[in-house]
């Protein structure tokens, strides 16, 4: 990564503006061109060191829910649990942890009910049983980490 | 405060721009042509979802691993329950805690209630952290562990339908085929 690369990836986690031709807002801040920026965003999604640009939705606020669920995978059937439980669109991401319960992802779900019927149907796809943990309270949510050198 | 839901002009807009706003020099412009609506109301819709909070913010999502964040510890923690609410909100104050939640126990497999990510160059730095949080709960944390993450196995965010809920039939069968893990004998299913 250069130095345009970190600006873009450290200063446009949030407030991208909501305009008419919002890039070129952007790349004057970076003082950058619209066409560069366009292209040096599409190279870091396509690299992997963005793995998305655009909103970050709360569902929550739209009466959803997130919850958390962890599974203890053996390892022989691993990749093909990841395959399944990541094939729901409920899914909206998933890490696999040093653990007992070595596969923890989140479900975000518009109803409770919806998460229920997704762990259902992992449940009953995967053979194995998922516990539940949704979120009691949140004390706490950061917006951006910044790139290291 | 829950706002009640999303009306139908929001949900289409929510759908179009879940996947990413489009690389293109006038993208809430394609967004709207693709939905049917005009490019200002979809502006003043997404402004507005961003001031109630359904759109916690707009721009670059990163791989923390790719920006040199190698280490990315949850750190789990039994507390008290009548000081959690207390501790809760004097972790998550911490600088290096980048998220802090409560979640129900799950006895007697699961005994941590409080939740805190913690993120480092190396298992040392989140180990140094980690200690930080230590402090703070004090004799309230009871037993504590810290996860550590090895694989992003998904990174998508959220994706709702295009149809509301109670539009949906619930109970979709899946696949036909049997379950993967079939434990080789009863009574013998631990992993």
């Amino acid at each position: 990564m250069d130095e345009l690369d970190r600006a873009i990836v450290d200063r446009l986690q949030t407030g991208f503006p909501v305009c008419e031709r919002p890039f070129l807002e952007a790349a004057r801040m970076l003082g950058t061109t619209e066409e560069e920026l366009l292209a040096r965003i599409e190279r870091l999604l396509r690299d992997g060191t963005l793995t998305r640009f655009g909103p970050l939705f709360q569902i929550e606020r739209m009466g959803g829910t997130f919850t958390l669920a962890a599974m203890s995978v053996p390892e022989a059937h691993f990749e093909q649990t990841v395959a399944a439980v990541n094939a729901l669109p409920e899914v909206a991401h998933n890490y696999a942890r040093e653990h007992a319960l070595n596969m923890w992802f989140v479900l975000a779900t518009e109803t409770a009910d919806d998460a229920r019927d997704a762990v259902r149907r992992i449940e009953a796809r995967t053979g194995l049983p998922v516990m539940m943990l949704p979120k009691e309270r949140e004390y706490f949510v950061g917006l951006s980490l910044a790139s290291l050198r | 405060m829950n706002v009640d839901g999303l009306d139908s002009l929001d949900r289409r807009i929510v759908v179009a721009l879940q996947v990413g706003l489009p690389l293109v020099p006038r993208p809430y412009d394609a967004v709207a042509e693709s939905i049917g609506a005009a490019p200002d109301v979809v502006r003043q819709r997404i402004v507005a979802m961003q001031g109630d909070g359904r759109i916690r913010r707009i721009g670059a999502v990163p791989n923390h691993y790719r920006l040199g964040w190698i280490a990315n510890g949850m750190s789990v923690w039994d507390v008290d329950d009548a000081r959690v609410d207390e501790l809760g909100g004097r972790v998550g104050a911490l600088s290096e805690v980048t998220h802090c939640y409560l979640r129900p126990r799950r006895l007697p497999q699961w005994r941590y209630n409080l939740f805190a990510m913690v993120h480092g160059r190396d298992r040392g730095e989140v180990a140094s952290k980690v200690a930080g949080i230590e402090r703070v709960l004090g004799a309230a944390a009871r037993a504590h562990d810290v996860l550590f993450s090895t694989r992003i196995l998904k990174k998508t965010g959220v994706r709702i339908g295009a149809a509301p809920p109670e539009g949906r039939r619930a109970g979709d069968a899946g696949p036909a085929a049997g379950p993967i893990h079939r434990p080789a004998r009863a009574g013998s299913a631990q992993g």
